[in-house]
């Protein structure tokens, strides 16, 4: 059969970045950030995500907590991530986020609380407009789009200073319309926005690889118009490298990035989860041998900048942080009834009155 | 100061609002350029610039959705869905996202936006161009439904919406867009949300009916008036939330109500209003609270859409069944 003759139109390339390999052995010389300083900041916030997450899993099996959906083995998605921005940057979380929330400031007793069925843990102290944690999948992403275009219009229009926005999904949300619809629009208005996706392999049972024939989630970025690449997300360096470049870009006028960031889920879907339903134990024990914080741990002890005597010094000091986030969790009195109906709009309507009061008992 | 149509009141008060506020932005599907698909933001791009009046791609759910980050970030984003039938889409970011931010946050953030949307039928349009789904968004917690039904309403219910700390589904019958003419002074004066609004005095029985719909009970008010029986008309205007108390003033003086809605009956706002009539007002009852709605069905494409809006003559009936419920029933 005779075939028409087609001239090559446009090709792309797929980059994949990485800085440790699963030794934590160097493959290439390490960004400037990446001083001992820095380093061993990375690996404590790693360290603290993972305890938080562990607690949190204990507590809620306790009947402490509600469900809780842990970060393990990918902590150093939200920690790279979550740590490249500015303070005043605007972080979208989804909810999968530990890491990246104590980054961003978001108190430990404040996780617990939104897990333990208490809005006023989306009450940020720090971080202040940074967005709640998002259940319905990819939604966020919409909502780092708005935000970064209000950013954007507010520095060129009413003369406020130079920020970003940074989102954060998973890898079952990369098939939702939400996801290409906001990489779609960033792209077009050229929005000063950072997506990152946590590839963490599964979207509770489902594989990623029924989840999309794509090769690799990063080349979504390419039908959007806009620069993708893939890091190995169990390499905290190579992720907070990729972030804050691309938050610098976006910084400069540059416009939004998707990054992948490829880990495993070494942890249930939530507590409410039992992966060992679907997870294929080899696969799971492979995984382990590529988790990031040994990782960054064997880097950090081959250059003699981590020992025995500085990791039970932090276990100790992380310890007592946790505890201190334990009481204040456990001890804060629940929300009065009404609660519900403080917030609803900026002033409650007369409409409501009467039921705010039947929930008040002073009927 | 001239006369305007519903749609020209719409643009006045946008325009007003732009000029007022540069937080506010207007965005969706042809609004730039183009001015929107019936016109209602005719030269605001020119006047504003394409940084404040932004043609969207086309996608629903992401219009929802960015205005609520926008909204997030203290903007005053006003939406354009080209059609009601074509906000679905964007009900997740709606009813997940934007009715909740402020209580999810504990009032931190919140989502001042408007969602802009011509509804109803009447002007021959293909399937998905005539809904009338306002219950659907009155459910929601969290929002406020506006449906305005005059040019000076237009233009100051969308002034309030617009200055409104929270988010406001504001749906406009475009079946009236261009059905009269009103001055209309554009004196940036709001009208006040969550009112009802008291069209035609009357002492015999309330009529309640809101956009589109409410060109037929006037008419049918008007012809009832020559035969001695005086309604009054009572546009709640804000469908969520409801004035009620202002359709119990007015039973205190008919004893007889009968709501009109395009909508189909079934969970239609008629319902909620009968119910919370009978919840606080049963005993002011001479006849029960009726109905007269658009037909649980599908809105059928334009040659029988005529059969399926509420007329005069099925308004004039119900007002007569409930005037001789049973035997006159007059107290």
């Amino acid at each position: 059969m005779h075939k028409p003759r087609m001239h090559l139109l446009a090709s792309f390339d797929i980059a994949r970045l990485q800085y440790l390999d699963e030794e934590g052995r160097a493959t290439q010389a390490l960004p400037d950030f990446a001083t001992p300083d820095t380093l061993q900041s990375l690996y404590r916030q790693m360290t603290l995500a993972r305890l938080v997450d562990d607690r949190a899993v204990k507590l809620q099996r306790t009947g402490q907590l509600g469900t809780y959906p842990s970060s393990l083995g990918q902590e150093a998605i939200g920690v790279g991530g979550g740590g490249a921005l500015e303070k005043d940057d605007v972080y979208c979380p989804y909810y999968r986020e530990t890491g990246a929330l104590l980054e961003r400031g978001v108190e430990i007793e404040e996780i617990l609380a939104i897990w333990g069925g208490d809005e006023r843990g989306q009450d940020y102290r720090h971080a202040r407009q940074d967005l709640p944690l998002c259940i319905p999948i990819a939604t966020q992403l919409l909502h780092a789009a708005g935000v970064a275009f209000a950013l954007k219009y507010k520095r060129e229009q009413l003369n406020e200073p130079n920020r970003v926005a940074v989102s954060c999904a998973g890898d079952g949300a990369t098939s939702r319309g939400d996801f290409y619809e906001a990489l779609n629009l960033a792209g077009v208005w050229r929005l000063p926005v950072v997506f990152v996706v946590n590839n963490n392999q599964w979207a509770i049972s489902v594989p990623h690889a029924a989840q999309t024939a794509s090769k690799t989630v990063a080349q979504k970025a390419i039908a959007a118009g806009i620069p993708g690449l893939q890091v190995d997300g169990n390499d905290v360096i190579a992720v907070r490298a990729a972030v804050a470049d691309a938050v610098a870009r976006a910084r400069d006028g540059e416009g939004p990035t998707l990054i992948e960031a490829t880990s495993y889920r070494l942890c249930d879907h939530t507590t409410a989860d039992d992966a060992g339903r679907y997870q294929p134990p080899g696969e799971v024990e492979e995984a382990w041998r590529r988790e990031p914080l040994s990782r960054l741990g064997n880097y950090l002890r081959g250059e003699g900048l981590w020992g025995d005597a500085q990791e039970e010094e932090l276990q100790r000091e992380l310890a007592e942080v946790m505890e201190k986030a334990l009481r204040s969790y456990t001890e804060r009195p629940r929300d009065r009834d009404t609660a519900m109906f403080d917030h609803l709009y900026a002033e409650l309507p007369e409409a409501f009155v009467e039921q705010y009061q039947q929930l008040a008992g002073h009927q | 100061m001239s006369q305007i149509t519903l749609v020209e009141a719409v643009t006045l008060a946008l325009a007003y609002e732009m000029q007022a506020d540069p937080r506010v932005l207007v965005f969706g599907q042809d609004v730039g350029l183009n001015g929107g698909v019936f016109r209602a933001t005719e030269g605001l791009q020119e006047r504003f610039g394409r940084e404040r009046v932004l043609d969207t791609p086309l996608a629903e759910n992401m219009i929802a959705g960015i205005a609520v980050g926008m909204a997030a970030q203290g903007l005053r984003p006003v939406a354009e869905f080209q059609f009601m039938g074509f906000i679905y889409p964007g009900l997740d970011q709606i009813l997940s996202h934007a009715a909740r931010f402020r209580n999810r946050t504990r009032g931190r953030l919140s989502c001042p936006v408007v969602y802009r949307a011509p509804y109803g039928g009447g002007i021959h349009a293909p399937e998905h161009h005539s809904e009338s789904t306002e219950a659907l968004f009155a459910h929601i917690p969290g929002l406020r439904v506006v449906v305005p039904s005059s040019p000076a309403r237009a233009y100051g219910l969308l002034l309030a919406a617009i200055r409104d700390p929270d988010p406001v589904i504001f749906l406009e019958p475009k079946r009236i867009y261009r059905a009269v003419r009103q001055e209309v002074p554009d004196s940036g004066e709001a009208l006040p949300l969550d009112r009802c609004f008291r069209l035609r005095e009357g002492a015999d029985i309330t009529l309640i009916a809101w956009g589109a719909s409410l060109k037929e009970t006037l008419a049918a008010a008007e012809q009832l008036a020559g035969e001695g029986i005086e309604a009054e008309v009572i546009d709640p205007a804000t469908l969520k939330p409801l004035d009620i108390h202002a359709v119990i003033d007015s039973l205190e003086k008919t004893h007889r109500c009968l709501v009109v809605h395009e909508a189909a009956r079934f969970c239609g706002l008629g319902a909620e209003i009968a119910a919370q009539i009978n919840e606080y007002a049963f005993d002011l009852l001479d006849a029960p609270v009726q109905r007269v709605t658009g037909y649980d069905t599908v809105m059928p494409y334009y040659r029988l859409e005529d059969s399926y809006i509420p007329g005069v003559e099925q308004i004039l009936a119900a007002v007569r069944e409930t005037l001789d419920y049973p035997d006159g029933g007059r107290r």
